[in-house]
């Protein structure tokens, strides 16, 4: 293959064009990842100088895996990424499936149900903030018509429907996008086949339509849950905190919270380590599977 | 296996398209018929909707004695073989032919040699495991044929099945397509834009043309016959020459028995015309060459004639030692001669 080569007549050319990019990427990426790798490996020294920090090896990523909170936390991001790329990913399906059986009004669906990608997730959240809250909420008002009593603020589950209900809404949007594109590729003689095979609607979706539709799907599992897990410091932050009692303290929200709030900086980075890592796998998976797709 | 009746079937789409105008057709048990036409002429729309993926504006349809009118692909008892093969490319060959019989919850012993028999059929047997991406075209295009053929189905149905092949195995498919349909006697409606695929595979060929049929009929009588201005000019290769009946007289033709009445173009089909007079009655008329078109057996010679502006095609074997320039005689037989009407743009007689 022949590649186009640009020759600069000034030697520094090249680098200064590059050093925007190289300057933000080692400020804002490469210098906070290598102080969290140093910081989680010591133990913080305190305020006034009298103990240097000291070296603790892995001292902090083993006390992590003691730590009951750690784990629960563990447990509460696990729950919380599936439940969101489940409902964000099934919703979306849904919704893309309708929209590509309109004709005319198909643009304008697809235009509205874009809309909601476009807001902050802050925003997103205090909107979610406002639904829900027990006090003043409209949809704790109409559940206690039904008999159920929400309260966000004392029940776990009720919080951890919330956040996953506030975090994988905006998701739809983008779901959507993938799904009605991947839709529209399906060749339409293949359905019209299936249909003439015996196939009913339901049965043509899941045995011809979802099958091709998987290396999207696939690709929206892995996008859906590294968003859930690193994407959502907003919605949390503006309507659980975490609360109530750790219910809703996902890893980078507790990170978060040890590290600026409690002021634990080791542990804190100790934390943002392993993530680090997960992000690690999570990309190698996509790249590694996406390139070669999964494939029918 | 079941005979096809389409009674003043319509077609008109959401914007007011009339993309079927009433068309009325008898298929026999057994029969193949072939519809042709160009495109645009409705004539997959008709296919479509025997097949039910297109829904009946009116009319109706009959598929052996039930009105189907309003039933669901599935239940018409029918297979279609489309144009781009529509195989489910994340299934195996195997499983491609049998998902319709899974569908209809047949016995997996029954599936097995169903798919078996057609795959021996079709000669497709060592393929079975393979996912359609790993065929060639004309493998696809077997299978496709394979997935109609395990259903057993009252009709088959096909949309221009050979247009994505090449050539070559075009013709082949052709050959194998006939001698299938001539074995399983299966009731066939085919429908394409090719007139030489019409004619070769034709019980009998439908020439349609803007929504409605133009003529039904053997593919020798229609290509003996043709019906009207538009059959003449679409069925047969290089098309009918078309001379105007006046300019005829005029140039001293004599048209030994009076024409029809109303003719007033004389159709003559390429292969009619003759250098050597014919013997019996004869119509001779003379022109400037203006090309020779060697095509290896016979050769097209392009003819100008006086004060027309149309030149008329000749179909001739071999290559006649000729100048371009050189006058022509061009003799017909008159018995071979096509009688139209301008104004009807249908045969006189």
């Amino acid at each position: 293959m022949q590649t186009k080569r640009s020759t600069f007549s000034n030697k520094w050319l090249p680098y200064a064009l590059l050093a925007p990019q190289v300057i933000i990427t080692l400020i804002f990426f490469v210098w906070p990842a290598s102080q969290a790798l140093i910081q989680s490996v010591y133990r913080q020294g305190d305020a006034f100088g009298i103990r240097p920090p000291t070296f603790v090896g892995f001292r902090n990523f083993m006390l992590l895996f003691e730590d009951a909170l750690y784990l629960n936390s563990l447990k509460v991001t696990l729950i919380f990424s599936v439940g969101t790329t489940l409902l964000s990913m099934s919703v979306a399906l849904l919704f893309a499936v309708m929209v590509n059986r309109m004709i005319r009004s198909r643009d304008s669906y697809t235009t509205f149900l874009v809309w909601p990608y476009a807001i902050a997730p802050a925003i997103a959240g205090v909107l979610w903030w406002f639904i829900f809250n027990p006090n003043i909420g409209i949809l704790p008002y109409v559940l206690q018509g039904v008999g159920y009593n929400w309260n966000h603020r004392s029940s776990s589950n009720d919080a951890m429907i919330l956040i996953i209900i506030a975090a994988a809404w905006k998701q739809i949007s983008y779901n959507f996008l993938f799904f009605l594109a991947g839709l529209q590729s399906i060749p339409h003689s293949l359905i019209e086949a299936a249909a003439i095979d015996g196939a009913s609607r339901m049965k043509r979706f899941w045995t011809i339509v979802f099958p091709l539709l998987s290396p999207i799907t696939f690709f929206l599992m892995v996008v859906n849950i590294v968003y859930a897990m690193f994407d959502t410091f907003g919605v949390i932050h503006a309507t659980t905190e975490g609360g109530p009692a750790q219910a809703t303290n996902i890893l980078v929200y507790k990170v978060f919270r040890d590290g600026f709030v409690n002021l634990n900086i080791g542990s804190s980075a100790a934390q943002s380590v392993i993530l680090m890592g997960i992000v690690i796998v999570l990309t190698v998976v996509q790249f590694r599977y996406i390139e070669r797709r999964v494939n029918y | 296996m079941a005979s096809i009746h389409i009674d003043n079937l319509h077609k008109v789409y959401a914007g007011g398209v009339q993309a079927v105008t009433g068309i009325s057709l008898d298929v026999q048990d057994g029969e193949m018929i072939v519809l042709v036409g160009p495109s645009g002429c409705g004539k997959s729309t008709l296919l479509r909707m025997v097949a039910g993926l297109e829904t009946i504006s009116s009319g109706t349809l009959k598929i052996g004695d039930r009105v189907v009118n309003n039933l669901e692909p599935a239940d018409r008892d029918i297979a279609m073989v489309f144009q781009n093969y529509a195989l489910y490319p994340h299934m195996t060959v195997y499983n491609n032919l049998a998902y319709g019989l899974k569908n209809r919850k047949m016995p997996k012993a029954e599936i097995d040699r169903r798919v078996q028999e057609a795959a021996t059929m079709l000669e497709i047997a060592p393929f079975l495991d393979r996912k359609p991406r790993n065929l060639s075209g004309g493998q696809r295009q077997r299978v496709a044929m394979g997935r109609a053929l395990v259903r057993e189905p009252a009709a088959f149905l096909f949309d221009e099945p050979l247009s994505n092949l090449d050539a070559k195995l075009r013709v082949q498919m052709r050959v194998e397509i006939k001698q299938l349909q001539r074995r399983l006697r299966t009731t066939s409606l085919y429908v394409t834009h090719d007139q030489l695929e019409a004619l070769t595979l034709a019980d009998r060929l439908v020439v349609l043309n803007g929504g409605m049929i133009e003529q039904v009929g053997t593919p020798m009588e229609v290509y003996n016959k043709p019906a009207s201005l538009f059959v003449a000019g679409f069925i047969g290769s290089p098309a009918m020459n078309m001379i105007s009946a006046d300019y005829l007289r005029e140039k001293g033709a004599v048209f030994p028995k009076s024409l029809p009445e109303g003719t007033d173009l004389i159709g003559i089909r390429p292969d009619e015309l003759t250098l050597v007079p014919p013997t019996g009655d004869q119509l001779a008329v003379s022109g400037k060459l203006m090309l020779l078109e060697p095509a290896g057996a016979e050769s097209h010679l392009y003819i100008h004639l006086e004060g027309s502006d149309q030149p008329v095609v000749m179909r001739v074997s071999g290559v006649p030692d000729m100048q371009d320039g050189q006058t022509v005689q061009m003799h017909a037989k008159v018995d071979a001669l096509h009688p139209f009407s301008k104004a009807t743009g249908r045969r006189t007689g």
